[in-house]
């Protein structure tokens, strides 16, 4: 598909180069969270309640502080009073207040010259607790007489009469429900849970922190996005924004989950407290799953109606959630996307945003979204086997294209999804012949992408190589993308690009890498920046020719005259240029900043086969399929990484992976050996089909494509499992004893 | 925390005999390292028992057994041939221990000591026969592996006493063993039940038969009734059925984030049933 002044054909783009990180991070040269060390550093450790719900009576540190190498503990008493909103919320969660709220919850903090001194002074430090009744699960804390997590949390949107732990309601839709519902031939209604699950980020957060009494210092940390860091951690601690400046490293995963704080405020009111020596914290994989966020559970309950040809006619759809003790539950998404995928007319969404005793979710891979998908993805998947019709052709009858109005009001621009429908349906996956115990699964998937805040440089070097800066950390492979699309832009090789991750003092505020924007909002300022220097650089060799700078073109990293009428001159290449830029006005380099709003969203479709061991109700994953739009793939290697990352998450939140909480409302699982993330040898090779319908907002066709490929797994293999075993399975994760317990017949 | 590095079990011995508070052998280390990072059991007196002389060889007895020492990994079972070929059912056990990391530290003794009912090299252990040698204050005495756990985290060793070698009886003739687990994914995860047949046959007729069950009782169990459901049989269905529901009669198991009650006992019999046609045609000679 051509569009108007969109490059289609390409030198650079599409390329598969090395990752200029690569090197680095196989020989270990790479400098994650943990590895930055100072010399005076102290070790900080963090004390944390063992209980889901308790108030805080009394915290004694006096035989913490008389230990050998203690040099500072905190509590919530050195923090600031008077927070609001977000604010408070953070603070209250990074450090309690007069309750400990979730079994992990910080009450205090410690520094000391060594981990172990550390360790042990956390240990030695006495904290009295009233234990208070907790609630854990989404429905219960949303009954009457459930415990209050906290009084007056609520918003104004919530309607009079429900429990005080809703904080957020949320309702929209269009159309005539009973209009579409009476349309229908048939008419599927079902209830679903999914549980929360964790990122499961390999690097657990890690941060070495330095404030002085002037409340002036630095941060080093392992983070999404550093500016978010910095505004958070000097919230939390009430002094200016640039009294910090914040620093980020490479990052071992985040997956959302390392878009907000959790210790890092602590290392600076520690390093504050203990004269400002560097407080370097590390947390264990414990406090990982204890206290940081996993995204929302979800109790969820979807009507559909469709006409015996296979249209959709209405859709409702009411939506519980639990973000832990704080608003935040991406209920809201949640709502927007659970039917985003089709053009539906008569569309009704609720969603209840509840607030439990478990830590305060955090951004998981298109927030939200999974969740939808799994219950509107099911009951489609239902209506289609009972009205005897193929899923991928339902789907299609019903898909979203452009212009279609979507379910959450805006008008659809160019979109993919049609195009990966019939990309899966022609794949060799989708006729596999399937044995006994045997399933195949389909189902689709959306995130809308996100443009946000972006502030991007690019400098040209003495020997005419190129540096980009960006603000956006590389999580996923970025920096190859930024440097492909730069190399693209200057028309120069790939090698010849540097892309530095910058820090908060050397750009203006970007947002993290998150809502899959770095390579599309971050690659759009990388171009626009480099087009910059290359109207530059025109004019110097202009300048030196003594022609208008109108009169040169740039073509393959060389200024040349725009034609015979410019006049006669040998190309000037970036090389020669730089070479001599000192004495023809100094340095060269552009610059870029917005807030850009051409992002546009990403569709996938989902194909997987499964086997269910019959007699142990084990799931095996036999063959999987992604089929996802990327716009442009500026880097397909990286593209598909991304689509069989998310596929492989999904899978996990699908099987295995979940929050369990015992009676007494303490996590019970928190180590990889009982939260169960699939290991390399559960997953068979991700087949990959990448669709690429240009996004006309960005120059060269980007959508973002890191959130999308988490939605469609969690539908896609509970409908492979109904297709092995006859049941439809209701409730996330589909263990083996309850995928058992539904083919011996049981309630489940 | 005192470490030692005795070079004689007799030394090794004395030093846990005087020791006062928490003592732990250390052998692999991979469950006595862990406990102490996650802060589970932090010992006073930690005694390496690497640096004895023997503690890593793999050899044969007079009888035609194997007499393996208490250091040698997991990784150089699977190495030895001739001990894969007769003893498959007990090397497979210790073989899904953990990863290609674990498998170069982890011990069968140390299994057997750390006193999971789940631990997955025991009940191929207890099937096939073995005993291991105990040496303390009071003397030295061969002991059946059944009988060394007592409960979770619990064992019958006295006050300084310890493992110094564990014996594998003669394959002899027309025999064969088979280990299974369940577990929810493909490795690095606990037994939900875990189930060894060790077996010989006359003809197609089975003649002796031993089996046993992991993580469905508080230790690890020789299923008496299991073995005579199948002893006398060619193992038909009909033996088959007898097999999985004595096996599933056996269980004792707790409710726990790992599995319910239901689903182990159920699978308990599942995995007997398996692991008996395997055991089964291993004893046929047939590559199972
Ligand atoms: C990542 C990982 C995965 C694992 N996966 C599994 C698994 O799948 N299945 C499983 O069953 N286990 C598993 N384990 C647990 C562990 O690896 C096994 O239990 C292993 O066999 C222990 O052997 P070791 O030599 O390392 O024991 P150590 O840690 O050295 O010792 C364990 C215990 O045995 C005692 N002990 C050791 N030697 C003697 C002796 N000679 N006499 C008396 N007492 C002694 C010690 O005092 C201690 O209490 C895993 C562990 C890890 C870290």
């Amino acid at each position: 598909m051509a569009l108007d002044g969109q490059k289609t054909a390409y030198k650079y783009i599409g390329t598969t180069p090395n990752r200029p990180d690569g090197l680095d991070k196989v020989t270990g040269r790479a400098r994650y969270g943990a590895d930055i060390s100072v010399p005076g550093m102290l070790h900080g450790a963090v004390v944390r309640s063992p209980h889901a719900h308790a108030k805080i009576v009394k915290i004694d540190a006096t035989k913490a502080l008389a230990m050998e190498g203690v040099k500072a503990v905190i509590t919530r008493a050195d923090f600031p009073e008077g927070l609001e909103g977000e604010d408070w919320d953070i603070q209250e969660n990074c450090m309690a207040g007069e309750k400990a709220l979730y079994d992990g919850h910080a009450v205090a903090a410690v520094a000391a010259t060594s981990p172990l001194v550390a360790r042990d002074a956390a240990k030695a430090i006495e904290v009295t607790y009233e234990i208070l009744p907790h609630v854990t699960d989404v429905d219960e804390a949303m009954k009457e007489g459930a415990p209050v997590i906290r009084e007056g949390a609520a918003d104004f949107s919530v309607p009079e009469g429900l429990h005080p732990n809703v904080v957020r309601y949320f309702d929209s839709g269009r159309g005539d429900l009973d209009k579409g519902f009476a349309e229908a031939d048939l008419i599927i209604e079902r209830s679903f849970t999914t549980e929360a699950a964790h990122q499961g980020y390999i690097e657990p957060h890690a941060c070495l922190g330095q404030m002085g009494a002037d409340n002036r210092g630095e941060l080093w940390v392992c983070t999404q996005g550093h500016w978010f860091m910095r505004r958070m951690s000097t919230a939390v601690l009430g002094i200016e924004t640039t009294n910090i400046r914040v620093t980020p490293s490479e990052i071992g995963g985040g997956f959302g989950g390392k878009t907000t704080v959790f210790i890092e405020p602590l290392s600076l009111a520690l390093s504050r407290k203990a004269g400002g020596k560097p407080v370097k914290m590390v947390m264990s994989r414990n406090e990982v799953l204890r206290a940081t966020g996993p995204t929302a559970s979800a109790s969820m309950d979807v009507k559909m109606g469709m006409t015996k040809d296979g249209r959709i006619t209405a859709a409702h759809g009411t939506f519980r959630m639990q973000g832990g003790a704080f608003a935040g539950a991406p209920v809201d998404v949640t709502t927007m996307l659970a039917f985003a995928n089709y053009d539906i007319e008569h569309v009704h969404h609720i969603g209840y945003d509840v607030i439990t005793n478990r830590p305060r979710q955090a951004a998981y891979r298109a927030p939200g979204a999974p969740m939808a998908a799994f219950a509107t993805e099911s009951v489609i998947d239902e209506l289609c086997r009972e009205l005897g019709l193929d899923p991928i052709d339902t789907r299609l009858k019903n898909a979203a294209k452009e212009g279609t109005r979507a379910t959450f009001g805006p008008k659809y621009g160019p979109i993919g999804f049609m195009e990966t429908l019939e990309a899966a349906k022609a794949h060799p996956n989708y006729s596999e012949p399937l044995g006994p115990n045997q399933g195949r699964g389909v189902a689709s998937g959306y995130w809308m992408n996100w443009g946000g805040e972006t502030s991007a440089s690019v400098a040209i070097s003495e020997d005419g190589s190129v540096t980009v800066s960006v603000g956006t950390p590389d999580i996923g492979g970025s920096r190859a993308s930024m440097a492909l699309m730069a190399a693209e832009a200057f028309g120069i090789p790939y090698e010849n690009v540097r892309v530095n991750i910058s820090d908060t003092g050397a750009l203006g505020v970007n947002e993290p890498t998150h809502g899959s924007r770095a390579t599309y909002a971050s690659g759009l300022a990388t171009i626009r920046a480099a087009e910059e220097c290359i109207g530059k650089m025109c004019k110097r060799a202009a300048d030196k020719w003594g022609i208008d700078p109108e009169a040169v073109v740039w073509e393959d990293g060389c200024a040349k005259p725009s034609g015979p009428n410019a006049g006669e001159f040998p190309p000037m290449t970036i090389a020669e240029i730089a070479g001599e830029m000192g004495g023809t006005g100094g340095p060269i380099s552009g610059h870029y900043e917005d807030s850009p709003a051409g992002f546009s969203g990403s569709f996938g479709t989902h194909v997987v086969d499964v086997e269910v061991d019959p007699e142990t109700g084990r799931t095996t994953i036999l063959r999987y399929l992604v089929v996802q739009d990327a716009g442009k793939a500026i880097h397909p290697a990286y593209v598909e990484g991304q689509f069989q990352g998310g596929a492989a998450q999904g899978i996990g939140w699908a099987l295995n992976e979940e929050y369990i909480y015992g009676e007494d409302g303490r996590l019970q699982n928190p180590v990889f050996l009982d939260y169960r993330v699939p290991v390399a040898s559960d997953l068979p090779m991700i087949d990959t089909v990448i669709v690429e319908v240009p996004n006309p907002g960005h120059p060269y066709g980007v959508r973002g494509v890191g959130e999308t490929g988490i939605t469609p797994p969690l539908p896609a293999v509970a409908n492979a499992v109904r297709d092995a075993t006859g049941k439809r399975i209701c409730k996330l994760p589909l263990r083996p004893s309850r995928v058992l317990a539904a083919i011996q017949g049981k309630e489940v | 925390m005192n470490y030692h590095s005795p070079s004689s079990f007799e030394e090794a011995s004395a030093i846990a005999a005087q020791a006062g508070g928490t003592t732990r052998f250390l052998a692999g280390g991979t469950d006595v390292l862990v406990q102490l990072r996650a802060d589970i059991v932090t010992p006073d007196d930690l005694i390496d028992i690497k640096h004895i002389p023997g503690v890593k060889e793999i050899a044969r007895t007079d009888g035609g057994g194997w007499r393996i020492g208490v250091a040698v990994a997991g990784a150089e079972m699977t190495e030895c041939a001739e001990l894969c070929a007769d003893w498959p059912g007990v090397v497979e056990g210790m073989d899904l221990i953990g990863s290609t990391q674990v498998q170069g530290r982890a011990t069968l003794v140390g299994n057997l000591c750390n006193g999971s009912p789940a631990a997955d090299a025991v009940p191929g252990m207890i099937a096939a026969g073995c005993t291991v040698t105990v040496t303390g204050p009071e003397g030295t005495r061969e002991v059946a592996v059944e009988d060394i756990p007592t409960g979770p985290g619990k064992t019958a060793l006295a006050k300084g006493e310890l493992i110094t070698a564990v014996t594998i009886p003669a394959r002899g003739e027309n025999g064969g063993d088979a280990y299974l687990r369940f577990i929810p994914r493909t490795e690095m995860d606990i037994a939900v039940v875990g189930c060894a047949v060790n077996l010989r046959l006359d003809g197609d007729t089975i003649t002796e038969a031993r089996v046993s069950l992991g993580a469905v009782a508080p230790t690890a169990l020789l299923v008496e009734e299991a073995a005579q459901a199948i002893i006398g049989t060619t193992l038909d269905d009909a033996a088959l059925d007898a097999l999985a529901a004595a096996a599933s009669a056996a269980c004792n198991p707790i409710d726990d984030k790992r599995g319910t009650i239901e689903f182990r006992t159920h699978v308990a019999g599942v995995l007997a049933r398996r692991a008996a046609k395997i055991a089964y045609a291993r004893a046929k000679g047939e590559n199972a």
